[in-house]
């Protein structure tokens, strides 16, 4: 530790990222000195440091560059093979580098080298780093020669399948789809076997590893073992003791749909599907219902209005709140997935039903889940269903209890204004946005200013003027401080839409009169606004009647609105003509500039130096 | 004198007795639980300093008579320390209130360690080999020239004295308002519950931000409240079943597949209560201590002041068997109140086979109940015993009007040396019993 300074310099070479390779070159011409640098890293692998070690392993390829190929293998790697005692993010940013390491190794001829490290890592408990290192195995699969993968790759999958630790077995499940397409007719067999074997394996982690690669799984096999292999798992981890494996076999259902020439569904499918969306287990029928658009698609039209349809009715009344909430939200798609033919009498008939039911549902989570995406619906049923059965919905909601709720709708109001226009919501909307606005929750309130540029869009400058102004302005004067910057922010959005024309005869005169309010907050709100709205405004406005104001601030007696204004001037700068700014902002911010107050001072030097360098350029 | 257990006639012989022998024991180093881990081969102990000691199993050793193995110290570290709450301005003590171990997923070891609050996943991992070989330093230490490096040094591993490294993997914590009784390890091997007063929340073991509270007792008037949860387990196969007690002596059963929240039961456990042997102390000594599930699943076993009860799970109305544990304290139950031993927690087990169970008494005294005979025994934990392979003798209370001999009276127990947590060996006859502050550990002696 002689000389720090030394030992760390030559490291922030290493930042250029196409060092790499030039370092290579170096090595084999260069003399000594170039190996410092390399010294350090491979030192820094077991420094104490987490972050050095860390930093070290990203640059894991500079050292193996710098060590050749064949040494590479013989001595970097099996350091790393019994390095896995090391940190999470260590191991991580290991395993994901040793995924990138083909051609460090010596190219495709040498690649199975990577595979001991990376089996190790792919045994570790920690879940991230097991999966990093079957990504990277599945990654460097492909590289390997059809001959290597048999002789090298195919037998590390067994290990793993056949390892004593659960660990190394769910590991495994995630690789057999990679190598199966590319090896021999017998080995396929060992493989699905395997795969067999796991699946009614003791521990629940290796089954739900197991039934999480089902589907995908499925889509390398033949269409025969489909049908013969993994028919039968995925019977019988679709009825596993576990919910947790239950779960996920319904999610391998959909790819095995996929698959499944259409005849076959009804007696390979079918009855297990019908059982998940039974299973006692809420989990399960959750899992149904958030899979449900999915499935949809994967069985086709025909077995949707025969099975589906009911089972989404059931779903849609469910017993658990989870269940219904998730099926709630699939509403709108289900129904565009409808087949078109009969797509209007189904939802007529059957979903609208259970969806006027929910509109009344107990739990406000179900309910602002449909609100979500019932808007949408208005778009499928067309103009007149949709003012007889479901603009009452949208009232109802509107008037609904919960926040959420009447805020999801009002988020969706453009799927209904594109078919009925929002004339014939406005009614309701007005006493709902009112509400929300004066919610006694600020968050509430905070959600309802996002959405005013989209109502005012839609509603047109008449209505707002008319409605909507007066809360806009009373925002601006909340006392949560969040609320009125959301104000400001909304006002300039405000003013993009409707033109400068309107800011100035509707906005710029209340919020310049905010600027004699007794409040200083308020008064600091003026300027706030004067930020965000000067661009959209232009030029004539912002000189002619806010500059006047901002100047006029300097003189408040407090000195947060004094540094306010400094900024301010610094902000609207750009805006005004040079003359202006000469003439009018640069003594002010002179005279501020010797403030008594130090953050005046320093915002008004700030100003003056962020303005006027390169004004003066322009002037001089 | 028959052991208790497994059929076969032994006796228990001492083994082992770990901790110091001091008569005045710091009040950090009283063992607060203990638990072996699935195999046997680990038994935990966590003390009211916030220490978690494990012992490993080490094979018979040559020269010694032993007939098994015995438990040194593997691991020791400390799990938690004190903290203070400033919000509530509470103290939060270190004292480990439950240890659980999770199911063996590799070659290390994990388990689940608790306070009154957080709840932390371990990891008790070996290592046996260093890297050696740097490139700005030579074998002693001395930093080389920078300038004279001609060869890089890839670091070579060697083998080392085996070191064993207890590192925190999760901090479960900020889920409970009030002080956590239990936590128990899901059969699905992803998700555990964790139980306090009044709620039980069910946490996934790799995320530790967000729990789901799935029992909540806690009514809208905490001046209504007429019950706590004091303990809770989750079904040994069943991932989808729990139950908990309550400080009313009832049990209930939930199943997590029928709704998110659980706040309502599928069973309700209750024996009727005898009019005859009503009392003011009657809701007291009811209260439940302890609940362990059998490790078939069929039954559950619950402890309260003064016996202990087997349910089976198909009946709800009363229990299949119940085993009185000191009967003899009944007359002295006010007396109890008053040095408030009767608010204490015993808790209580199973042996592997589940055909006895196990749980502790006063003075040092623990009692077993063999389930296929009737049989019971009451035996003592004390050094006087503490020779190697000395038999066990059988401890009786005298209970009428005449001591005989070896009997000692109800009025001699000393109430200060209680034995609230023992732990029996998943596989055999090997019991660990924790007496204050020292552990002893019992095995069996075939005849």
């Amino acid at each position: 530790m002689s000389n720090p300074k030394f030992k760390y310099a030559p490291i922030s070479v290493f930042l250029f990222p196409f060092y790499n390779l030039a370092c290579g070159i170096l090595l084999c011409t260069d003399g000594d000195d170039s190996l410092y640098p390399i010294a350090v890293l491979i030192d820094e692998l077991r420094n104490e440091d987490v972050q050095l070690r860390l930093n070290s392993i990203k640059k894991l390829s500079t050292i193996a560059l710098a060590l050749g190929v064949e040494r590479t293998r013989t001595e970097l790697l099996p350091f790393l093979t019994d390095t896995i005692y090391d940190e999470d993010e260590v191991l991580l940013a290991l395993a994901e580098q040793l995924g990138n390491f083909t051609m460090l190794v010596g190219g495709p001829e040498y690649v199975h080298c990577l595979l001991p490290p990376l089996e190790s890592l792919a045994t570790v408990e920690e879940t991230v780093v097991r999966d990093k290192a079957v990504e990277s195995l599945r990654k460097i699969s492909q590289e390997h020669s059809p001959v290597d993968l048999e002789v090298h790759f195919e037998p590390l999958v067994k290990r793993l399948a056949s390892g004593d630790w659960f660990t190394s077995r769910t590991s495994a499940c995630g690789l057999f789809s990679v190598c199966y397409p590319r090896v021999s007719s017998t080995v396929k067999a060992e493989i699905r076997q395997h795969f067999r074997t796991l699946c009614s394996d003791d521990t629940p982690m290796v089954r739900r590893a197991a039934a999480s690669k089902l589907g995908e799984f499925a889509k390398v096999l033949e269409l025969d073992y489909v049908k013969s292999d993994i028919i039968s798992l995925f019977t019988a981890l679709a009825s596993d003791e576990q919910d947790s494996v239950r779960l996920l076999a319904v999610e391998a259902c959909v790819s095995i749909a996929t698959l499944l020439p259409q005849e076959d569904l009804e007696t390979l499918v079918m009855p297990t599907l019908r059982q998940a969306a039974e299973d006692k287990s809420w989990r399960v029928r959750y899992m149904v219902a958030d899979k449900f658009s999915e499935l949809q698609k994967a069985v086709g039209p025909e077995i949707t209005k025969n099975d589906l349809v009911p089972a989404f009715q059931n779903l849609l009344k469910d017993c658990e709140a989870e269940v219904r909430a998730a099926a709630a939200n699939k509403v709108k798609e289900f129904c565009e997935n409808l087949p078109e033919d009969s797509r209007e009498t189904i939802i007529m008939t059957h979903i609208l039903p259970c969806v006027k039911e929910l509109v009344s549902d107990t739990n406000q989570h179900v309910k602002s889940a449909l609100a979500s995406v019932i808007m949408g619906l208005s778009t499928i049923l067309g103009k007149d269903n949709t003012v007889e059965h479901l603009l009452p919905l949208f009232l109802a909601q509107l008037k609904d209890e919960c926040p959420e709720v009447r805020l999801n709708i009002i988020s969706n109001l453009d799927c209904v204004n594109e078919v009925i226009g929002i004339r014939q919501l406005s009614q309701s909307l007005l006493p709902a946005i009112v509400e929300l606005a004066e919610d006694a929750k600020w968050r509430v309130r905070l959600a309802i200013i996002e959405y005013m540029p989209l109502l005012a869009g839609q509603l047109g400058v008449e209505f707002f003027d008319e409605k909507l102004n007066t809360l806009c302005m009373a925002w601006l004067i909340d006392h949560v401080y969040a609320i009125r910057e959301a104000a400001t922010c909304n006002l300039m959005k405000l003013v993009e839409k409707f033109g400068a024309e309107w800011a100035q005869n509707t906005i710029v005169p209340k919020v310049l009169g905010m600027a004699n309010d007794p409040n200083y907050l308020h008064r600091m709100t003026t300027l706030f606004c004067i930020n965000s709205l000067s661009e959209a405004c232009g030029q004539e406005i912002t000189t002619k009647q806010m500059l006047p104001v901002v100047l006029k601030m300097s003189n408040d007696q407090v000195a947060n609105v004094r540094f306010n204004v400094a900024k301010s001037l610094q902000k609207i700068g750009p805006v005004l003509d040079s003359s202006a700014l000469q003439t009018e902002v640069k003594p002010v911010l002179e005279k501020l500039a010797t403030d008594t107050d130090m953050d005046v001072k320093y915002f008004a030097q700030e100003a003056i130096s962020g303005e006027f360098s390169s004004i003066n350029v322009l002037t001089e | 004198m028959a052991g208790v257990a497994s059929g076969n006639d032994f006796q228990w012989c001492f083994s082992q007795v770990k901790g110091a022998i001091d008569e005045d024991v710091a009040e950090a180093d009283i063992i607060s639980t203990v638990e072996f881990n699935h195999s046997g081969e680990l038994l935990a102990t966590g003390d009211k300093g916030g220490r978690v000691v494990i012992f490993q199993h080490e094979e018979e050793c040559k020269n010694r008579l032993q007939l098994r193995g015995e438990y040194n110290v593997y691991s020791t570290f400390q799990s938690h320390e004190p903290e203070f709450d400033y919000l509530k301005s509470l103290e939060i003590e270190e004292k480990i209130n439950k240890i659980r171990w999770l199911p063996q997923q590799n070659s290390a070891h994990f388990l689940l360690s608790t306070n009154d609050k957080t709840i932390k996943l371990w990891k008790i991992s070996e290592r046996d080999k260093r890297a050696e070989g740097y490139n700005l330093k030579d074998e002693n230490g001395r930093l080389r020239d920078p300038f004279r490096i001609t060869s890089l040094r890839v670091p070579v591993l060697m083998p080392m004295d085996l070191m064993v490294e207890a590192s925190p993997r999760r901090v479960f914590a900020n889920a409970h308002t009030y002080h956590i009784n239990s936590i128990s390890v899901n059969s699905d091997h992803e998700t555990y519950l964790s139980a306090d007063d009044l709620r039980i929340n069910l946490w996934h073991l790799e995320i530790t931000d967000r729990s789901f509270n799935i029992v909540d007792i806690k009514p809208a008037n905490m001046e209504e409240l007429t019950e706590v949860i004091t303990a809770a387990e989750c079904h040994p196969n069943q991932c989808n079943v729990f139950v908990y007690s309550s400080s009313k002596g009832t049990i209930r059963l939930c199943d997590m597949r029928a709704a998110a929240l659980c706040d309502r039961h599928t069973k309700f456990f209750e024996e009727p209560e005898d009019p005859s042997s009503r009392s003011f102390f009657s809701e007291i000594i009811s209260s439940i201590s302890d609940v362990k599930f059998s490790h078939s699943g069929r039954y559950m076993m619950t402890r309260d002041y003064l016996s202990v009860k087997v349910w089976d799970l198909n009946m709800e109305n009363r229990p299949v068997e119940t085993y009185q544990v000191h009967e003899y304290l009944r007359s002295k139950l006010c007396s109890l109140y008053e040095n408030d031993c009767i608010f204490d927690k015993f808790e209580c087990c199973w042996n592997g086979s589940d055909s006895a169970i196990m749980t502790g008494s006063y003075n040092n005294f623990f009692r077993m109940f063999d389930r296929n005979t009737r049989k019971d025994i009451t035996l003592e934990a004390s050094r006087e015993s503490s020779k190697p392979r000395a038999t066990l003798k059988p401890r009786k209370v005298s209970t009428g009007g005449k001591r005989k001999k070896d009997e000692i009276s109800v009025d001699s127990l000393d109430f200060n040396k209680k034995i609230l947590h023992t732990a029996w060996h998943p596989k055999e006859n090997v019991i660990a019993v924790a007496a204050t502050n020292n552990l002893y550990i019992f095995q069996d002696k075939i005849n």
